[in-house]
């Protein structure tokens, strides 16, 4: 028997699982796709506008980024899609739109081009976006139009097309949002409304409920550490119900604090950022408990309203220190205290 | 119903759930090789000093004679596979890709190639030592595929105490399932076996680790204990690498071996159930190791089959009668597709060592794109003595070699998991190994330079 052809030489394992980081990435791309839809239901098409700039910003500044670097464009990772989805679901559905267009520049550029891409952002990009946002335009990020006005389908708001660098201008513009409404007006939006996405917000900050069903779908498909949003989610629930139960009239109830805010489209989408956040189960349980307390501690105490943002960005900065603490017992070493 | 059972079944933790792809061979009965006119018996295919040659050019042997002694304690003895003469002692290609010195012999074409010295062996009355001997100078390695000389493995170390005896019947790897029909075919061979390994380890009990992926092997040989002896098979979850010792004992025993320590530190001795078939043979009926039972399989292969092929053989002669390699193979493996070694020239010798041979085609063998470790916690869950390949995997790329060691890169048993579960299709496993031998080959220049 002979060949008249080269045989394939490398090392072995000769077989792989063949999941895909694209493919992973493209069904976090999918799992948001029902939360963006709901947000362009509830507020509209300046929601569209703001969801496809934000989407389009980022991803062409990865591409034009990664050719100015003489590199081979990296978009078909999906990755810069999902940043430009989460980025656009943080902010105001009346954004003007040359901010979106900025922010998603920062987002990429900043938050994670310049660490090196993909892989090696230390924080969550779509967040280093918003926060820089909310420092440079705070008076635009915490105006709200509001949800399901009448005319939602045919006028897009004021504000979306404002001139760049130009004062925004506002026609309709919406109460407080439930968590500010909360904060200095004490009033509290019923648990139901909140979790079905009947408030006002951002415009991702809505639909619990399609937020958890995206993240139930990944959980499923193994694309997503669970115990990241579960350590989060439970954390703020025992801490605010523990308040709550020492002094109700001042403090939210547990339900109101898990369903308001972006705490949930933070938790299983922002918080869980692979990248940014611990490898172990038990790293990843720390750091979830850690952001869940800081999200309570910065809403009840701080100057803001809302503090996802901030928390995770700030548990983003713990994460390789918590690797590097928590680490798994290697196989026939000591456990703590006790025999091999 | 039956996915509850399988969760009950006992296992180690982590490892991977790769497809088996043994259907090609799992019911085909084991067939001999016919004899190959030129046979090529490298005197190292076993880890430890290669054997010292006994024939000259031009010596007639007979099959079964001894051909080379065992060049000290952790090295084995050869034998002629074939009646013949010894036409050359040379340097030739060996499937690791080294050259090693190998005895050549030609058939003789007259001969009926009957065993030459049939007889039972008594080993009721021999010692300990005794038997420890007649089977390091039977030739025997373990046939799973690391060729570790199965006599060093017999003998207790002073002041250490073999209780199990566990035979390995795993055959995690996917693809083969040339131990699975030793344990169909030849159940009183391996009974025979472990009488006679529990007797020199004066071990109290022996368990055959089987997973559930071959039911009538678990049925048969649970059926066939003999009353009089004191062990049991142990269903497994099917999981990679269950095969690997540690993974073993641990799935077994619920018992992890130390750090840098061996099974015998936790009273145990791993033996494969192949070469304790093959033991059991010998003492029947006093032939050696001399072939071993080899799956041919893989898409790339036209029949698929497991064969009793003589050590030796060149792998072109085997190839040929399985109906020639198709059109589009583009890969021949040594082993598994975990941790098998891929031949570039098909000129080479069937070792002791070789449990299959697996031939893949362009649709397996692609070259695949690499993307950055996105830290998904895949390889963390997989590995399975719970390493962080991602953090040893970002390391090695920057070189830090200390750094590794200190991320316990030593205790890798390089089964592959982390690799094969990694969406970023980052080589890991192919890192890990570079960089145990380099820092094995810095720890040993050290202790030159101190000594």
């Amino acid at each position: 028997m002979s060949l008249n052809k080269t045989l394939n030489i490398n090392t072995s394992p000769h077989i792989v699982k063949g999941i895909r980081t694209d493919e992973i990435m493209r069904n976090v791309v999918w799992a948001l796709i029902p939360v963006a839809a709901f947000s362009v239901y509830a507020f509209g098409i300046s929601a569209l506008f703001v969801i496809i700039t934000a989407v389009v910003s980022s991803v062409l500044t990865e591409h034009l980024l990664c050719r100015f670097a003489d590199k081979e464009s990296t978009i078909s990772d999906w990755s810069a899609t999902i940043t430009g989805l989460l980025f656009g679901l943080t902010l105001p559905p009346n954004f003007p739109l040359w901010m979106v267009f900025s922010g998603g520049v920062i987002a990429i550029a900043l938050g994670k081009y310049i660490f090196g891409g993909l892989g090696y952002n230390v924080f969550n990009p779509a967040l280093v976006g918003r926060a820089v946002l909310q420092a440079a335009f705070p008076v635009a990020i915490t105006t709200w139009y509001p949800a399901f006005s009448a005319d939602r389908f045919t006028t897009i708001s004021s504000s979306t097309f404002t001139f760049p660098f130009a004062q925004p201008v506002y026609d309709i513009v919406s109460g407080a949002t439930p968590l500010s409404a909360f904060k200095f007006e004490r009033i509290s939006a019923s648990t139901m409304d909140l979790a079905m996405g009947l408030t006002n917000g951002s415009s991702g900050e809505t639909s619990a409920f399609l937020i958890l069903l995206g993240g139930l779908y990944l959980i499923y498909r193994k694309m997503m550490d669970w115990h990241i949003p579960v350590a989060m989610l439970g954390s703020v629930f025992l801490l605010s119900g523990l308040l709550h139960l020492i002094d109700a009239e001042h403090y939210a109830s547990p339900l109101f604090m898990l369903f308001s805010g972006g705490l949930m489209l933070g938790a299983i989408f922002m918080a869980t950022d692979m990248v940014a956040s611990p490898i172990t189960p038990l790293g990843a349980s720390v750091y979830g408990a850690v952001i869940g307390i800081l999200v309570v501690v910065i809403r009840t105490w701080g100057g803001l309203p809302e503090g996802v943002m901030y928390a995770i960005l700030l548990g983003n900065a713990l994460s390789p220190h918590i690797d590097s603490l928590i680490r798994p017992r290697v196989y026939g070493t000591a456990r703590k205290g006790g025999q091999a | 119903m039956l996915s509850f059972l399988s969760k009950t079944l006992k296992t180690f933790r982590h490892g991977i759930h790769p497809g088996d792809y043994k259907d090609l061979t799992r019911d085909l009965d084991i067939a001999r090789l016919p004899f190959s006119d030129e046979l090529t018996i490298p005197l190292s295919q076993h880890l430890g000093a290669p054997s010292r040659c006994l024939v000259k050019v031009g010596d007639k042997v007979n099959r079964g004679q001894i051909i080379a002694e065992p060049a000290g304690f952790v090295s084995i003895g050869q034998h002629a596979p074939v009646t013949g003469t010894v036409k050359a002692i040379e340097m030739k290609h060996h499937p690791s890709g080294k050259m090693v010195e190998s005895v050549i012999i030609t058939k003789d074409p007259f001969s009926p190639q009957t065993f030459y010295n049939e007889h039972a062996m008594e080993w009721e009355n021999l010692s300990p030592d005794e038997l420890i001997s007649l089977i390091q100078h039977g030739g025997f390695v373990g046939l799973g595929g690391a060729a570790f000389p199965t006599h060093v493995k017999l003998k207790t170390p002073e002041g250490k105490n073999a209780r199990f005896l566990i035979v390995n019947g795993v055959e995690c790897e996917p693809y083969l399932t040339s131990d699975h029909r030793v344990m169909l075919e030849q159940s009183a061979d391996i009974f025979l076996g472990i009488r006679i390994l529990l007797k020199i380890l004066g071990a109290e009990k022996f368990y055959i680790g089987i997973e559930n992926n071959k039911p009538d092997a678990i049925a048969l040989l649970t059926k066939n204990i003999p009353s009089d002896m004191n062990g049991e098979v142990v269903a497994l979850q099917t999981k990679y690498p269950q095969g690997a010792e540690k993974m073993l004992i641990e799935a077994v025993l619920k018992r992890e071996v130390p750090s840098g320590k061996l099974p015998i530190d936790v009273e145990v001795v791993v033996q494969n159930s192949g070469t304790i078939a093959g033991i059991g043979m010998m003492f029947r009926f006093g032939q050696p190791l001399i072939e071993r039972v080899v799956t041919i399989t893989g898409p790339g292969i036209n029949n698929p089959a497991n064969l009793l092929i003589p050590i030796g053989t060149p792998l072109t002669d085997v190839l040929d009668y399985c109906g020639g390699l198709k059109e589009n193979t583009r890969q021949v493996l040594f082993g598994g597709p975990m941790m098998g070694a891929p031949q570039s020239d098909l000129d080479v010798p069937i070792l002791k060592g070789t449990s299959g041979i697996l031939c893949l085609t362009d649709e397996e063998v692609t070259i695949k794109e690499e993307f950055p470790c996105i830290r998904c916690l895949r390889c963390v869950d997989a590995c399975p003595v719970y390493l962080n390949p991602s953090r040893l995997g970002a390391l090695a790329k920057t070189r830090d070699y200390e750094g590794m060691l200190e991320y316990h890169v030593m205790d890798c048993v390089e089964c592959g998991s982390c690799s094969y579960v990694c969406p970023s299709n980052i080589p890991l496993v192919q890192r890990f190994r570079v960089s145990k031998a380099l820092l094995r080959e810095k720890q040993a220049k050290a202790v030159k330079k101190s000594a």
